[in-house]
């Protein structure tokens, strides 16, 4: 490989980048706009969820139970009401999202057992508020009967068996603070990379066919090996700087954490966007049509990217096939690190399965990437 | 000057799925030579030029330029040639200094070289102080002339030249040819394609192409003598189709056709044409308004020839 024939073609897509005006609109502001879109836009926790009541009891526990859910910022109790047809009602005309039925025997057992159950009615019309208004709701009737059962355990001399018993309440799908940016916003870097990635590199051999400058390049000296490394090089840079400007911008307006290392940041990007341009310059070349590369390789990286990668939507929450398809996604691995060294500030060797996953795919996407164009006409 | 040669093609042949484009082609052409070859659209002359610029890959046959062989060298020969694509086909979107700098990248031209090359094509150019233009916004004669600026950055000893001044206007088209036999006379070999017949007089060797055959080679003079045998006369007359169509009859003709409003007829040089042809004319009612000896032109012999051809591969099937 000749790095002069490189520089040649890297100095050369650079002022391209430069004077082309959707290019430069990619560079710039499709980053913002997407970090914004996503750190606005796609959150999935809600707050003050309109909040019906229906206390058959009306007792010192009920009562207590109600304040709880007055006291907790993810509800907004609007109303209590005093039969189960109101509270239907207020449902079908969407006054609230949930409602919660205190049974008339709530406060009896929950001193006879420690344990007591409560109703709760749920607006299902939007499937995954519904499923974080019944987690809020849940949440917050544990904690109350809690409190309760320690008392009951400790009053039955079961202290012990009760410590045991009420540890058991794992949901990963919340983040330590119950927020959904956290876990959601390092996950838009990846996506943000893939859809730049992918736009760019699927335009530069597809461009250098439509507009007729490949025949003059086939007939110069430089190798195909020359043509990509020297086009993708440029668009790698790029990438990195707007990951980092993305980065930045999470930590700055969205303040999600930061714990990681940038050495780790920048490493596990490189290799994310290797795969990424490598599959872009592969569809560029079997297109040779700017539009129709641009579409494909949307495709190709966008979109398992948003669905498959775990990057808002849990991968353990899948069905199992769907489950199983995500292994062959590459952005799971680089989502699953993104989150890892926003969150957790997990170091290189912290993250050995996620790099291992992704240097496997860097290098089978080189290896044909490197071989996808041949200089002819045919 | 060396005379050996520096492209020699044996039987070069390119099939495209259904379609012969190229057929068992065979010529060399020595150094420093402007060797043309002269055809209508689709004879088959790019895809000759385009092969041996390893952009296309042989069907059968072989060919050698400056020694290398075009299917197990095309690098090398990639290093040697300089090609200037039918279409233009450098960056629109980057000023001419920014082509000429990319393609110098491209050939390796570095050090002093770069500069004083990069100098020469701009002035060869004639785009020296205009260099930072995007080329986009360039006329058709300075476009083609950065083009050859940019093909021959590296001083190539062969330069394939496909349609050159196709689009272009007279008067860059006659500066664009002196900058040819320039380069010729310093020994470069050019290989040039044209549909232009005058063009044609500029080469010192031609091969004729039709249909993907070379159907005569030689100098301009010699393939004019080898097409039209005895001698050609202009004869205005009207009706012009009936008169094409009786006017082989006529004694002594050999052949016939249609040259804009007149037909070119070449006759036995025993005849007596200028009163044979009115008379006989005059008795099919042809009226004659004019009736002249002319030399005969490149394209004469490029009709008496394809003529020939045609009829041949008629008749074979």
């Amino acid at each position: 490989m000749n790095l002069r024939r490189c520089a040649a073609m890297s100095c050369k897509e650079f002022i391209q980048i430069r004077r082309d005006r959707r290019s430069l609109a990619i560079v710039l502001f499709l980053p913002l706009i997407q970090i914004l879109l996503l750190g606005y836009g796609a959150r999935l926790d809600a707050n003050h969820i309109p909040l019906y009541v229906l206390d058959q009891e009306g007792s010192q526990h009920s009562q207590a139970l109600l304040k709880a859910f007055q006291a907790s910022p993810y509800f907004n109790v609007v109303k209590t009401v005093e039969n189960y047809g109101a509270l239907v009602r207020a449902i079908d005309s969407d006054h609230c999202k949930l409602g919660i039925v205190i049974p008339w025997n709530f406060s009896e057992r929950l001193d006879d057992s420690g344990r007591a159950t409560v109703q709760a009615v749920v607006d299902g019309t939007d499937d995954n508020s519904a499923q974080l208004a019944e987690g809020y709701a849940q949440a917050v009737v544990a904690n109350y009967t809690s409190g309760v059962q320690v008392d009951w355990f400790a009053r039955h001399g079961l202290a012990n068996q009760a410590t045991s018993r009420l540890s058991v309440d794992d949901r990963t799908w919340f983040n330590e603070d119950l927020e959904s940016k956290n876990f959601i916003i390092p996950g838009t870097v990846a996506l943000v990379m893939a859809l730049m990635g992918a736009l760019l590199s699927s335009l530069t051999i597809a461009r250098e066919w439509e507009r007729g400058t490949m025949e003059q390049l086939v007939a110069t000296p430089v190798t195909a090996l020359e043509i990509m490394v020297g086009k993708l090089v440029p668009y790698l840079v790029i990438s990195l700087l707007d990951a980092a400007l993305c980065a930045a911008f999470a930590v700055a307006w969205f303040e999600v954490p930061f714990r990681g290392g940038l050495g780790t940041f920048f490493f596990t990007t490189t290799l994310f966007l290797i795969v990424i341009l490598g599959i872009g310059y592969m569809i560029s070349v079997a297109t040779k049509s700017q539009l129709g590369a641009s579409q494909y390789a949307l495709l190709v990286t966008l979109l398992p990217t948003t669905m498959l990668s775990g990057f808002a939507f849990p991968i353990h929450q899948q069905p199992a096939p769907i489950r199983a398809l995500t292994y062959l996604v590459y952005s799971r691995y680089y989502v699953s690190a993104l989150k890892r060294i926003f969150l957790d500030g997990a170091a290189i060797n912290e993250l050995v399965p996620q790099i291992a996953a992704m240097t496997i795919y860097a290098l089978v996407v080189g290896f044909f990437a490197t071989r996808a164009f041949r200089k002819s006409l045919q | 000057m060396n005379r050996a040669p520096s492209i020699v093609v044996d039987k070069l042949m390119k099939r495209f799925d259904t379609f012969t484009a190229v057929k068992q082609v065979s010529f060399q052409i020595h150094a420093g030579e402007i060797f043309g070859l002269l055809g209508p659209n689709g004879s088959g002359k790019s895809t000759i030029i385009r092969m041996l610029c390893g952009l296309l890959t042989p069907s059968s046959g072989s060919a050698t330029v400056v020694g290398f062989d075009i299917a197990r060298h095309a690098e090398e020969v990639r290093e040697h040639i300089g090609y200037m694509s039918q279409k233009f086909s450098l960056y629109n979107d980057l000023t001419a200094l920014e082509n000429l700098q990319f393609f110098a990248g491209l050939f390796g031209v570095k050090g002093s070289a770069l500069d004083e090359r990069i100098a020469w094509a701009l002035k060869m150019a004639g785009l020296a102080g205009s260099e930072r233009l995007l080329t986009g916004e360039l006329s058709g004669g300075w476009k083609q002339r950065l083009a050859l600026g940019s093909a021959v950055l590296h001083r190539p000893q062969v330069l394939f030249l496909d349609e050159p001044t196709a689009g272009v206007d007279p008067l860059s088209r006659g500066h664009f040819w002196e900058l040819i036999h320039q380069m010729s006379r310093e020994g470069v070999t050019i290989l040039v394609t044209t549909h232009y017949m005058d063009e044609a007089e500029y080469c010192n060797r031609l091969a004729l192409i039709n249909q993907g055959l070379i159907v005569a080679m030689g100098t301009p003079t010699e393939i004019k003598h080898l097409a039209i045998k005895g001698t050609l006369w202009l004869v205005e007359c009207n009706p012009l189709g009936r008169a094409l169509a009786v006017v082989k009859q006529a004694p002594g003709v050999i052949d016939a056709s249609v040259f804009g409003a007149a037909l070119h007829v070449s006759v036995d040089a025993s005849r007596q044409p200028l009163t044979e042809l009115p008379t006989f004319l005059a008795s099919h009612e042809v009226r004659v308004d004019r009736i002249e000896l002319i030399s005969p032109s490149l394209e004469d012999a490029f009709v008496s020839l394809t003529g020939d051809r045609t009829f041949s591969d008629e008749s074979a099937q």
